[in-house]
């Protein structure tokens, strides 16, 4: 025994035990969230079962598996069940029964003990809807204008070529409102704003400039007028056909087409179907925009909000951090007062990021961008321009969060130069400065890499001081579009740590928030690591170029 | 005793009749490149130089020997200011490259270094090109026309003896060369930008016999051109490339003269001992 331990061998078991317990975790972790996000894109089977609770009518009820528990007779005892004598627990399955509009709830918890007659009838179809959430029903009929055009067997078929057109309809109606009416409201926001500038000017009213404005004014009125004919076309065309459905309880309910997103019949799908449909509802989530309170639909702007911050907060962060460290390391007397700048730095990350969110609130938002707006945006006001949360905002505080990282890797990037380099370059005739320019901070990049790198990881992750300065629930339009300047580092955004934390914790529907909670945190994760990936590949580039710091 | 004197007559032998190449110097007749007068310098408090005065003559080679921390390559590196980067660093007297003080505020410190290139005890090549590590110098001066830089790395590595083992990979890393052939490129990159005065801080200590005995060869053709300062701990190498070597031990001058003056007749008995192998 004394052997062994002198062998050395507890310790290294000791060092393998804590490697392996670390790995245990990161991959459960990402596993759990994985399983648990990725499986609710999964077409599950639809149930028809008969459901009679003690001393009630018996009613069919149509949806999909979701949960399973066991509950103790106690707890379901305060709830008003009673079980029979002697059963001290229950089985019970949560079902996603949705039809929220007629039913009031979408999911419910069921008794197995009262559960018969389960089946899985190839005829019943789920239908995604814009609004109210989940359909699960048989299709009727198929109408236009409200007159059957197709039942029976061929409705199905007739249903789907329909869906296609006014998906297609839908998507242009979208693209109308979103780019050429948006374009139209812009401009005469600006021309607002440029009245509101002659009014401010002291320009007399009616004078040639309000002329002018008037005449720009009606151009864009009549474009709109057009617009909106066009519009009502579009829209009388997206409302010409209906669907009649029956559901569980038999009664027979008209879904317009154009609420509709799309319908599947999973019982009657084969392996590879269900594989199709699931890359459909994946891709949807990716691409797509959030509807009913973001528990419905995708989560792009999240992702794209994600993305944009960090890609702008690293543009801030790192020339700054690299400059700072510059300065530190190279020109300034090394001396008290640099030792104390340096442990400030250091202490800078120690920070709890909210106190950052304040700070960015109070300095940027109302401070800055408050001054920003009286300047350059007297017009607008009191309508606020940069005066209030937003991109930019968001970034700059994120910038100044993770600084501290990219200081403190590059100074010691710059540490590791070896002397010999930079005498050489001096003896060439170079003067500090290009010495430094051409030789030592090329190959000071890949330590810079290092810092932008944790600093991005740090960024991507960081909720709560984006919550003060530009994070939203539901961003109207994303910061970046056709209209110029096209990037608008004014406007408020979606984040997907915050999607997690509002889909979570403030969504009406907990029940079919839950799943979009994991999927939501693996795509976060997911792009972290390739944000880290994309910047550590750079990294290693730039050190294969540079070889000479390694050694 | 004896082992002594067989060393010392070996010492003395292998100098001067079968190695020392130059011919026959006289001091007289030399133009004075580099002097100086009563230089002191401090690292702080500690002073490492004392009351050096020599003059060191154009187009020829000059060795500083002597033991390790006697200050030969703190004297050297006063010669293009490599020690401004020591802040602690305080020099006193006159130290003059063409008759001009080297200190002197007006001078702006890079020409200087232009005119007193060096090459230090290391390679050390830049993570560049090869052709990019030679045409440095030039980039920093401004020039950028491809065909004047292609002609000058051409010049540049021919003079360094490097050209023939090269010019197929002049766009691939440095670092990728042996440490002969990056003494050797840091050598053409010193001379590409046309000094008048090469400083050589120990150039072979980290390098093989054949490389070291290539750079021997390419000191030996570069005095034609430059006036060359070496500092080098191999006595040998003194006799076979210098035509003046001076003794410094302990921050002083002891002794300054003809290479085969030196070596064979040392007025002082310090410098007997030194070459002998006594100390150091």
């Amino acid at each position: 025994m004394k052997t062994w331990f002198q062998s050395g061998s507890p310790w290294v078991w000791l060092n393998a035990g804590a490697v392996s317990i670390s790995l245990v975790m990161v991959v459960g972790l990402l596993l759990l969230i994985a399983v648990r996000g990725l499986s609710h894109f999964w077409p599950a089977d639809i149930a028809e079962m008969s459901y009679q609770e003690p001393g009630q009518e018996a009613e069919i009820l149509i949806g999909e598996k979701v949960d399973h528990e066991q509950v103790s007779a106690a707890r379901l005892a305060r709830s008003g069940i009673e079980l029979p004598e002697g059963q001290d627990f229950a089985q019970r399955t949560l079902m996603k029964v949705g039809n929220r509009d007629y039913y009031g709830l979408d999911f419910r918890w069921i008794y197995d003990p009262w559960i018969q007659n389960v089946t899985y009838p190839e005829g019943i179809m789920a239908i995604e809807r814009r609004e109210w959430g989940h359909f699960y029903g048989y299709l009727v009929s198929v109408k236009e204008q409200g007159n059957v055009v197709a039942q029976g067997e061929g409705a199905w078929d007739a249903f789907q070529s329909r869906l296609d057109r006014s998906n297609e309809l839908y998507s242009q109606i979208k693209n109308l409102e979103k780019n050429e009416i948006g374009k139209i409201n812009h401009g005469l926001e600006e021309l607002r704003l440029d009245e509101r500038r002659l009014e401010l000017d002291n320009v007399t009213e009616g004078s040639l400039p309000y002329q002018e404005i008037e005449e720009e004014r009606q151009q864009f009125n009549d474009r709109y007028a057009k617009l909106r004919k066009e519009l009502d076309g579009l829209y009388q065309a997206l409302n010409r056909d209906q669907i009649m459905v029956r559901m569980a309880d038999g009664r027979e309910v008209e879904i317009p087409m154009a609420k509709i997103v799309q319908a599947y019949k999973p019982n009657g799908m084969g392996v590879t179907d269900k594989m199709g449909q699931y890359f459909v509802h994946v891709w949807e989530f990716v691409s797509g925009e959030p509807r009913e309170a973001n528990t419905e639909g995708g989560i792009f702007p999240a992702i794209f909000g994600t993305v944009l911050m960090v890609l702008i907060m690293s543009v801030m962060v790192t020339p700054f951090g690299v400059i700072a460290a510059v300065y530190l390391k190279e020109y300034a007397k090394q001396g008290p007062v640099v030792r104390l700048i340096r442990i400030a730095v250091n202490n800078l990350a120690g920070v709890p990021s909210i106190v950052y969110g304040v700070f960015g609130l109070g300095f940027f938002v109302y401070f800055v961008g408050g001054s920003i707006d009286e300047v350059f945006f007297q017009a607008k006001l009191p309508a606020p321009t940069f005066g209030s949360p937003g991109l930019l905002w968001a970034s700059l505080t994120l910038a100044i969060l993770t600084v501290p990282v990219v200081i403190v890797a590059t100074e010691e990037g710059l540490s590791r130069i070896p002397r010999a380099i930079r005498e050489g370059s001096l003896a060439l005739g170079a003067t500090k400065a290009e010495t430094l320019w051409r030789t030592v901070l090329p190959m000071a990049a890949p330590a810079m890499m290092t810092g932008l790198i944790l600093a991005v990881a740090r960024a991507a992750g960081e909720v709560a001081p984006l919550m003060m300065v530009g994070v939203v629930k539901l961003a109207p339009a994303l910061a970046v579009d056709n209209i110029a300047p096209y990037l608008h580092l004014d406007r408020q955004f979606m984040h997907l740590g915050f999607h997690i934390y509002d889909v979570g914790f403030q969504s009406p529907n907990v029940e079919a928030a839950r799943p979009l909670v994991y999927a939501t945190a693996f795509l976060l994760v997911l792009i972290i690591i390739v944000l880290n990936l994309a910047a550590i590949g750079i990294r290693n580039r730039l050190r294969e170029t540079y070889k000479a710091t390694e050694s | 005793m004896e082992a002594v004197n067989e060393q010392k007559n070996v010492a003395r032998g292998i100098d001067i009749e079968s190695m020392h190449r130059g011919p026959k110097v006289n001091f007289a007749d030399e133009t004075i490149c580099l002097e100086t007068k009563d230089f002191n310098l401090f690292y702080g408090d500690k002073q490492a130089l004392h009351n050096i005065s020599m003059q060191i003559p154009k187009n020829r080679v000059t060795a500083f020997i002597g033991p390790s921390g006697c200050g030969k390559s703190t004297l050297l590196r006063c010669f293009n200011r490599m020690n401004d980067l020591i802040d602690t660093v305080k020099m006193q007297g006159d130290l003059l490259l063409d008759g001009d003080e080297i200190n002197a505020p007006s001078v702006n410190v890079a020409d200087l270094r232009r005119r007193v290139g060096m090459v230090f005890q290391k390679p050390n090549p830049f993570p560049k090109s090869i052709y990019e590590n030679v045409a440095y110098g030039l980039r920093l001066q401004g020039v950028n026309d491809r065909s004047t830089l292609d002609k000058v790395v051409e010049s540049s590595l021919k003079g360094a003896a490097l050209w023939d083992e090269v010019k197929d990979r002049l766009h691939e890393s440095a670092m990728g060369m042996s440490g002969g052939q990056q003494q050797r490129l840091v050598i053409a990159r010193a001379i590409a930008i046309e000094p008048e005065v090469l400083l050589l801080d120990e150039p072979a200590s980290a390098l093989d016999p054949l490389s070291t005995l290539k750079i021997e060869e390419l000191i030996y053709e570069l005095k034609e051109k430059y006036t060359i300062v070496i500092v080098t701990h191999n006595m040998q190498q003194a006799a076979r490339v210098s035509d003046y070597t001076a003794f410094m031990y302990m921050g002083e001058l002891i002794e300054f003269g003809a290479t085969d003056e030196l070596f064979t007749n040392p007025a002082k008995k310090q410098t007997e001992d030194y070459i002998t192998g006594r100390y150091g």
